[in-house]
């Protein structure tokens, strides 16, 4: 299952971006191979809709769930219908390979 | 003459100067129109006595998608700048955010196999009543959880037509409501109080006007409180100070149960009449401008 | 925890209770939310301010050495933003929407679209905290995209220097800048004050804060200005079972503060509307229900 974690920078010693639609970078993880992918956010300075248009990005992706610090309330319910798992994860000083850890421990769910 | 009453910042006076000045105009029996253009908070009418005689709902158009024509390009999507197109060529899913479309049709366009059709979404309102003593008030009020006032603001200055003079009692701020209404207007009277919030709102209003080539007059409210900055920055900026309104809880009370202090303390009413010459004389010898 | 302060109609006070909340407790972040009149740092002066360039939305900008004035653009643009004066294309910057639609269509390529970099963000250090706050360039549009970026900032700063709160001071109205202060923030403090449009605008705001939130508190500013006023719009919160926070004095001090750079709780400590803040602020804080 591929993993979207949205990151602060572009290895995974960077920190846990706390914000989802205008993050910096997205971490797009398979839990299966242990691949990794880093993407810009190309949506990090759209004047608006940047949540619907990064979950755009992700979900082309085949992304089943994504972790970030907060999403908004228009996201959700379009996370919902294309039933990719919100992952709220208010932890700014976690790195991503930490929270990388924590999935492959399971540690993550909900 | 379009007259737009405004202030930076809002609660400095600015409903209850355009509203007292239109109610001294209309009780002359001048061909007056005040027009609210405060669309997230229009409070113009709660001064008035007055019959609705005309409504309209201000709205633009967004796009309709028929899946079954759509052939899956995706350029409605790339298209739209607002991101409010939701395109997943894999899954299938292409879905309009209405929240987010600003209707400006540009998917429409894009479409190359028809399959964009368009439905009107209402903004907001205008409203038109005319008052006891005969004047019309025109009234643009934004839907709620609606983004912007814009649309509705223009459509209600549209509705004022040209005729007599039309007091526009201006959204607060200074950003995009702010000036398309003052962008009508001949004259602006920028109404503030003296204290450090009130002169950093005013200096920024001012800012933005002269960008526009348009020269303010103020009126300061509750002129008695606070410093003397406010008067120090008109005095260095030379812009004329139209009048001076000195606290009175009598004011606030009048105003706070929706009355006129025009028709009720005869010290305000008689500023308001000068207020009146002045604006009109000022702007017939166009003696504001410097 | 954030919490926003908030009022629906402009100047009731918001600011002045936002300034007293930031200095009455443990140390803070500051947020000033109202980007386009704000005005919260003339009383807290942060120090050691960074700064960071906003980048604004687009406007359409013709260069007429390849305009051939086919007027195609015109008649597609939906915000009544392009005309033909004396053939030649003119945009008006104030109407123009930012949706790329005519620079897409332009058969010349003569049509750019060019981001304004005139707003600004700001953070840095004031007596009890942090403090971040924006600056919008006149005329630019507030789509709430700057307010995001001040709360983003607000959260990194909390985060750095490890503080639990965030005030932030909300923008007047209901729109798009409102909406952004308000989603997600843990409270909403709504201030009104005791005046017939105070509750109209009350009215429409609530509606707002219960769509993007859980809690909202209501503090009546001014109380004494109309205490059947007062009474009137207890009565509609009791009845919508929303929390009345506290009901406050007019007290002249709170200008005089201002004029000084205080907060009526830092200068006045003693007195009453001084006392009632400081208990609003610790039941907002320690959670405390009634
Ligand atoms: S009308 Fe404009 S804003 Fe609305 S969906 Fe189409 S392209 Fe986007
Ligand atoms: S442009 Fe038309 S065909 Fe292409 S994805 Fe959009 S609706 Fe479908």
């Amino acid at each position: 299952m591929k993993v979207a974690i949205t990151s602060t920078g572009q290895s995974l010693e960077s920190k846990l971006d706390q914000r989802f639609g205008r993050c910096a970078f997205f971490v797009i993880y398979d839990t299966e191979t242990g691949g990794v992918e880093i993407l810009p956010n190309p949506n990090k300075d759209a004047e608006e809709g940047a949540g619907p248009a990064s979950v755009q990005l992700v979900a082309s992706k085949e992304v089943k769930k994504i972790v970030s610090g907060e999403f908004g309330v228009k996201i959700k319910s379009l996370l919902d219908s294309l039933k990719i798992q919100m992952v709220v994860y208010k932890e700014p000083e976690k790195t991503v390979k930490s929270v990388i850890e924590m999935l492959n421990n399971q540690k993550i769910n909900k | 003459m379009k007259i737009a009453v405004a202030s930076g910042k809002g609660g400095t006076g600015k409903t209850f100067v355009a509203t007292n000045l239109f109610n001294v105009l209309s009780r002359r029996g001048e061909d007056v129109t005040l027009t609210d253009c405060d669309a997230e908070a229009p409070d113009d009418l709660i001064f008035f006595r007055a019959e609705k005689t005309n409504e309209t709902e201000v709205d633009h158009r967004v796009p309709v998608i028929n899946k079954d024509a759509c052939t899956w390009c995706g350029r409605c999507s790339r298209w739209c700048n607002y991101n409010a197109i939701f395109y997943l060529q894999a899954a299938k899913v292409i879905e309009v955010i209405e929240n987010l479309c600003h209707g400006c049709g540009a998917c429409t366009f894009a479409c190359n196999s028809g399959a964009i059709t368009e439905k009107p979404v209402v903004l907001g309102t205008v409203t038109k009543f005319r008052t006891e003593g005969g004047s019309p008030v025109v009234e643009a009020r934004m839907k709620v959880n609606e983004m912007s006032p814009v649309r509705v603001i223009k459509a209600a200055i549209k509705e004022s037509g040209e005729s007599g003079v039309i007091i526009l009692d201006a959204p607060p701020g200074t950003s995009c409501p702010f000036i398309q209404t003052v962008d009508k207007a001949d004259y602006v009277v920028l109404v503030t109080e003296p204290t450090p919030f009130g002169l950093s709102d005013l200096r920024q209003s001012v800012d933005t006007l002269r960008e526009m080539k348009k020269e303010p007059a103020v009126i300061i409210n509750r002129s008695d409180i606070g410093d003397r900055g406010v008067f120090e920055y008109l005095r260095k900026e030379n812009i004329p100070l139209l009048a001076e309104i000195k606290y009175d809880p009598a004011i606030a009370r009048t105003y706070s149960e929706g009355r006129l202090v025009t028709d009720e303390i005869p010290a305000l009413s008689s500023l308001f009449e000068e207020l009146v010459e002045k604006i009109l004389d000022g702007h017939g010898t166009g003696s504001y401008k410097r | 925890m954030e919490l926003a302060v908030i009022s629906g109609k402009g100047g009731t006070g918001k600011s002045s209770v936002t300034a007293a909340f930031a200095t009455i407790g443990e140390r803070l972040v500051v947020a000033d939310c109202d980007v386009d009149a704000a005005n919260l740092y003339l009383i807290f002066n942060p120090e050691n301010n960074t700064e960071q360039v906003y980048v604004g939305g687009h406007k359409a900008v013709v260069d007429h050495t390849l305009c051939t004035v086919c007027g195609i653009c015109e008649s597609y643009c939906r915000f009544d933003a392009i005309t033909e004066i004396d053939n030649r294309i003119i945009i008006s910057e104030t109407s123009c929407d930012g949706c790329f639609f005519c620079s897409r269509i332009c058969p010349m390529n003569a049509i750019a679209m060019v981001r304004s970099n005139r707003s600004r963000m700001y953070s840095g250090s004031f007596r009890n905290g942090m403090m971040v706050y924006g600056h919008l360039a006149p005329g630019e549009e507030n789509s709430g995209k700057l307010v995001s970026m001040v709360r983003d900032e607000g959260k990194r700063v909390a985060t750095e220097h490890v503080m639990n709160t965030i005030l932030l001071d909300g923008p007047p109205g209901i729109g798009c800048p409102v909406i952004s202060t308000v989603t997600g923030a843990d409270k909403i403090i709504i201030v009104t004050e005791p005046t017939m449009s105070g509750l109209e605008d009350l009215k429409r705001v609530f509606e707002v804060a219960q769509k993007f939130t859980g809690e909202a508190g209501i503090i009546i500013n001014k109380y004494d200005l109309n205490e059947a006023m007062a009474d009137r719009i207890e009565g509609w919160c009791a009845a919508r079972g929303s929390t009345l926070l506290g009901r406050l004095p007019y007290d002249r001090r709170v200008t005089e503060a201002m004029v000084a750079g205080k907060s009526v709780t830092e200068m006045f400590p003693e007195a009453e509307i001084s006392n009632i803040l400081i208990k609003i602020w610790n039941k907002l804080i320690t959670n405390g229900k009634e």
